[in-house]
């Protein structure tokens, strides 16, 4: 039987798993966490449809129960080719062997600590997308804004389309995330105004134009085009934020309880590691590079190593579990020409 | 004594903390599709008095939403309620009825009711 090693837990690992043991495959899972269900984990609930974001990860791990051999809390130390099969060493000392390796290995969020001039891990009262995410799912909203202001500010693009950071690329998701929050927001605080200070809204999946036009109409979120230059604190312990409202053509100057920064993706540390020490190409973004970009979507430049998911850019969870089928169906044409071209 | 023609010029900046949103908060409650608008400007595009002022429907409408009133008596009063705008506007803003709401702001200001 044919066997394939899937690196990364997240959703493209689990989908990809769980749809090549259903094939028939044997399959090993290697996350280098204690858990599955990687960034989507830490979600509270998703776009476009305000859906619980553990109904995905119980989904995903149901159909992962003992079909798949899940090895937790182990990484990949060094792979090697030998007769058409790869050797992989973990940090356990292990050496697994595998006819197809299927990199599946995400992003990591933009730190947004280096973008200084928003103040985040400096002043208090300003977050992360994430932090907000674990926020809303402790239910402690109301116990980190202040009352003083009754405003909360959503930055887009931080660490995203910015040259300064040496991330040119957009990271698709934050902007409709934005919005997601917004509403959540609104609707856990109705006496408080939102702000979404944006460059571009680029609300390009289905329902997402729904969600953007539900949070003007229906909560009143105020989108300000802008890109926010600066942060600073007030006597108060309040976020004072200056923007340029592009569209009035006048300096904006708002002060806020909670600022909240919408980080964008990187390639995760692993990404880059496994390209590394398999000395795949990347793209001018440092995400991994297919083999083609329209045609070969999920094939790396070796043969038998596969790609899934965000370790090849931004993506939603949608379109990570459709890349993730989409790789399981080239890892099975792969193995069938092999034993055409064999026998 | 010398004058020198030194004025203090009017800050440009938008201090929302200062700023006073009653006018919006009016014309919303009365024309809740002022808020969806997506400043895309077909309004002012289409616009048959901006051929010859400066007037911007957008623009009116986005300065009232932060709060900035001071010329919206001299901007709205160019408006001649042809209803161009209300035949682009790509999200089906109620243009008139918010010119409208807009002079009735204007009227309760200056009556003090608002």
């Amino acid at each position: 039987m044919k066997n394939v090693i899937v690196i990364g837990g997240g959703v493209a690992g689990m989908e990809s798993s769980a749809q090549l043991a259903d094939m028939g495959y044997q399959v090993t899972l290697v996350e280098k966490e204690s858990k599955l269900g990687g960034h989507v984990d830490q979600w509270d609930f998703l776009f476009p449809n305000h859906r619980p974001a553990r109904e995905i990860i119980d989904s995903l791990k149901q159909r992962l129960n003992y079909k798949v051999e899940v090895k937790l809390g182990t990484e990949v130390e060094s792979m090697q080719r030998n007769n058409g099969q790869y050797a992989v060493k973990l940090n356990s000392t292990e050496v697994l062997h595998a006819d197809a390796l299927l990199l599946a290995s995400g992003f990591d969020l933009f730190p947004a600590q280096k973008k200084e001039e928003y103040g985040y891990g400096i002043y208090n009262h300003v977050i992360t997308a994430a932090d907000l995410e674990e926020i809303f799912r402790s239910g402690n909203l109301r116990k980190v804004v202040s009352g003083n202001t009754h405003r909360i500010g959503i930055v887009h693009c931080v660490g995203s389309r910015d040259e300064k950071v040496g991330n040119e690329y957009c990271s698709k998701v934050c902007c409709v995330t934005g919005v997601k929050q917004a509403i959540r927001l609104r609707e856990a605080l109705p006496e408080y105004e939102v702000f979404n200070f944006y460059m571009d809204l680029r609300m390009f999946g289905r329902y997402f134009e729904d969600l953007y036009r539900e949070a003007q109409e229906k909560w009143g979120v105020q989108f300000v085009r802008g890109r926010v230059s600066e942060a600073s604190e007030d006597v108060k312990g309040n976020v004072v934020v200056k923007v340029e409202d592009t569209l009035a053509g006048r300096p904006m100057k708002i002060s806020l309880d909670l600022l909240i920064l919408l980080t964008g993706f990187i390639p995760s540390k692993g990404t880059s590691r496994l390209g590394d020490l398999l000395q795949l190409e990347f793209g001018s973004d440092r995400f991994l590079k297919p083999a083609d970009e329209h045609l070969l979507r999920n094939h790396s430049k070796l043969e038998g190593v596969f790609l899934a998911g965000a370790c090849t850019g931004p993506r939603s969870i949608a379109e990570t579990i459709t890349d993730a089928r989409a790789a399981v169906l080239e890892i099975a044409a792969f193995f069938r020409d092999k034993v055409t071209v064999h026998e | 004594m010398n004058k020198f023609g030194y004025t203090i010029s009017r800050d440009n900046q938008i201090d929302y903390d200062k700023v006073d949103r009653s006018m919006a908060a009016f014309i919303e409650k009365n024309e809740p599709t002022f808020r969806i608008c997506i400043q895309c400007g077909s309004c002012a595009a289409s616009c048959s008095a901006a051929n010859f002022t400066r007037f911007s429907f957008r623009k009116l409408c986005l300065l009232i939403r932060r709060g900035l009133t001071d010329d919206v008596q001299k901007e709205v009063s160019k408006c001649m309620l042809c209803g161009k705008c209300r035949l682009v506007c790509p999200r089906g803003v109620n243009t008139r009825n918010i010119i409208l709401n807009v002079h009735q702001a204007l009227h309760k200001t200056t009556v003090y009711e608002l």
